[in-house]
């Protein structure tokens, strides 16, 4: 029983040895033409973006060498059970060959796949080729033991890994050193081929650093998101409140006062039922104002474009808009662009001194970037407390980013960028 | 006179037909969608439509847009156009043609009955209809308008009512004054503004507009 088990281990073992050799075998095979082709490919068409040539090629070539990592990645899973992540940034699925260009090569993952590739074709090689080489070179010799030697000492000494084979005696050191070796290659090469995926993890793998950040920025952004709905909410709550809901609750005591009224002093009625009305036109206005503040209806209607002109249409400053926007963003960041404009508007109006606004709307590489522009007295900063720090923040919600330039004397330019699509 | 109504919402339509009727005036059509305003634009050839500006199905401009295009089709297609929200961009799309026979009120403007159906027979004889909120919204863009500052209270009053589209007389009415008064005050401000008088009513409200919505 016991010697059944042992040998059962042994020949799984044997088993486990030798496909730890082929697949080394066949990795290192295809290794070497796909490694140095898509490095080469990637080389040339980066050289080729001044020309043009390249933008074409560059997302192309970098998608096929993604795919090329992502099969080592299963491969590592299936055969060593290893784990190699990846953090690609998502591009927009229309983006233009030019964003897609630079969005790529921008993105650390990418360089960490090239860089891979070098990696691959030199130590990844080798560290494939091992596990096959450690299997059978020791069948080489034992086949110089049994007279290969004769066969190999025509062309001078033949050198067996450190043994100079020049005749019987020499060549059983070789069989000797072979049997040592395929001792060491039935105890690690598993391992090596392991030690190969390791290499691999080592290079590709984007690390904690790089999640860990991207974790603490939303876990940042999504406490300021929370903080200024409920705030908002609040507002809301008290608005109503005091306003409309106070007002309707006026108009139905007069009405009912107007009721009682109506057959004993008619004419008193009816200077009640003019003053009741005039306080359904109020309510109304408030509801009006609320509503604007909530979600603008003319972003509603006509998406940001037009409401951004609408706003600009209502300021006491001449607002200059010019929109190039071939679709319409997801509700949420149409709004939060909207309200950030708004804002940033209304802090050049009161504080610029400027007679004069630009306001450019336009989406590029997959971003949605606002620029506003006044030539007014300038020193805008988005220190605390100032309506540009609320800005910064709300557009970080969307991954969104604000850099103002405001040198004393002017001019302002507050620009705004978030990444988004178009539908 | 008939009336094609353009209303997604029950009680409103409800409410508007029977306002119309009362003051004698004739549905041909009451449709709560953008499609079947269209069908019904073209179908019943009325003297006026009375449209809201958010429309089913798409719950966006569908209604300013029917209204535009009809009028595209059929240039001085008088149409009033009603919304919860007043926009000047929306007013100048309306009068971008120069044509006239264009309104554009609050919604809040239907509780008085008689004004809203002055508005609504001032547009179907081709005049027009501003709510004065667009007005005060173009006013307030002007506040360092020359021209405009030379002009008294008394004629910045009468400029703004003309400028909603009333008449000398019903401006003459709502001031109590005469309509002789009101004559001068006209041609005072026609002066100061730089603009050619004319005598036809529509003429000199869209000049007004025009003036004041024109890009500094």
């Amino acid at each position: 029983m016991t010697t059944n088990t042992n040998s059962g281990g042994f020949r799984g073992r044997a088993r486990e040895v030798l496909l730890a050799a082929v697949r080394g075998l066949v990795l290192a095979l295809v290794i070497l033409p796909v490694s140095v082709l898509c490095f080469a490919l990637t080389a040339i068409s980066v050289a080729l973006i001044p020309i043009g040539v390249g933008i074409v090629t560059t997302p192309w070539i970098l998608g096929g060498v993604r795919d090329v990592a992502d099969v080592r990645r299963r491969l590592a899973y299936e055969w060593c059970g290893m784990r190699i992540r990846s953090a690609y940034r998502p591009l927009p699925p229309d983006a233009s060959p030019w964003a897609r260009t630079f969005g790529m090569l921008r993105d650390p993952q990418v360089g960490r796949d090239v860089l891979w590739l070098f990696v691959d074709m030199t130590a990844g090689f080798l560290t494939a080729l091992l596990p096959a080489v450690l299997l059978f070179y020791p069948f080489e010799g034992f086949a110089v033991a049994a007279g290969l030697w004769r066969v190999l000492r025509e062309g001078g000494t033949y050198w067996y890994g450190f043994v100079p084979v020049s005749g019987q005696g020499t060549a059983f050191a070789a069989a000797a050193l072979g049997a040592v070796i395929l001792v060491a290659a039935f105890r690690w090469t598993p391992a090596l081929l392991t030690a190969h995926f390791r290499l691999t993890r080592a290079v590709l793998d984007p690390g904690e650093g790089e999640l860990v950040e991207r974790v603490r920025v939303l876990t940042e952004t999504r406490k300021d998101a929370v903080d200024a709905s409920a705030a908002e909410l609040r507002r809301i709550e008290r608005d109503l409140h005091d306003g409309a809901q106070a007002r309707l609750v006026a108009m139905g005591m007069d009405l009912g006062t107007i009721e009682m009224l109506l057959d004993k002093d008619p004419e008193h009625a009816k200077k009640l039922l003019a003053q009741t009305r005039q306080a359904s036109v109020e309510a109304l206005g408030e509801l009006r104002d609320l509503v604007r503040g909530i979600h603008p209806p003319v972003l509603a209607e006509r998406g940001l474009g037009d409401a951004v002109r609408a706003l600009a249409l209502r300021l006491p400053v001449a607002t200059e808009v010019t929109v190039d926007l071939p679709g319409r963003a997801d509700a949420p960041v149409e709004s939060a662009a909207y309200f950030a404009v708004s804002e940033v508007l209304t802090n050049a109006v009161k504080h610029s001194g400027a007679d004069r606004i630009w306001v450019d709307v336009h989406h590029t590489d997959g971003m949605l970037r606002i620029s506003v522009t006044d030539h007014g007295r300038g020193g805008a900063t988005i220190g605390a407390g100032s309506g540009l720090a609320g800005v910064e923040r709300r557009l970080g919600t969307f991954d969104g980013v604000l850099a103002v330039s405001s040198p004393a004397g002017g001019p302002t330019m507050v620009t705004m960028e978030i990444p988004c699509a178009l539908s | 006179m008939r009336v094609v109504l353009a209303e997604d919402l029950f009680l409103l339509r409800d409410g508007l037909v029977r306002l119309l009727e009362a003051y004698g005036f004739e549905i041909a059509a009451a449709v709560e969608s953008g499609p079947e305003l269209t069908r019904a634009l073209a179908e019943t050839e009325p003297d006026v439509a009375v449209v809201d500006v958010r429309l089913p199905p798409t719950h966006t401009d569908e209604g300013l847009q029917c209204a535009l295009e009809a009028r595209r089709k059929r240039p001085g297609l008088p149409v009033l156009v009603l919304s919860q929200h007043v926009e000047q961009l929306y007013a100048r799309e309306l009068l971008a043609d120069g044509t006239g026979g264009v309104g554009y009120l609050l919604k809040d403007r239907v509780f008085d009955a008689e004004q809203f159906v002055d508005a609504v027979r001032r547009v179907a004889a081709g005049g027009t209809a501003m709510d004065p909120q667009v007005i005060q919204q173009l006013l307030s863009r002007r506040a360092d308008d020359r021209p405009l500052g030379r002009l008294t209270a008394r004629e910045l009053e009468v400029m703004e009512l003309m400028a909603q589209g009333r008449s000398n007389a019903a401006i003459a009415a709502q001031l109590v004054v005469t309509e002789r008064a009101i004559a001068k005050h006209t041609s005072n401000i026609f002066t100061k503004l730089g603009l050619e008088v004319s005598d036809d009513d529509n003429r000199r409200v869209l000049a007004v507009l025009a003036h004041l919505d024109r890009d500094r």
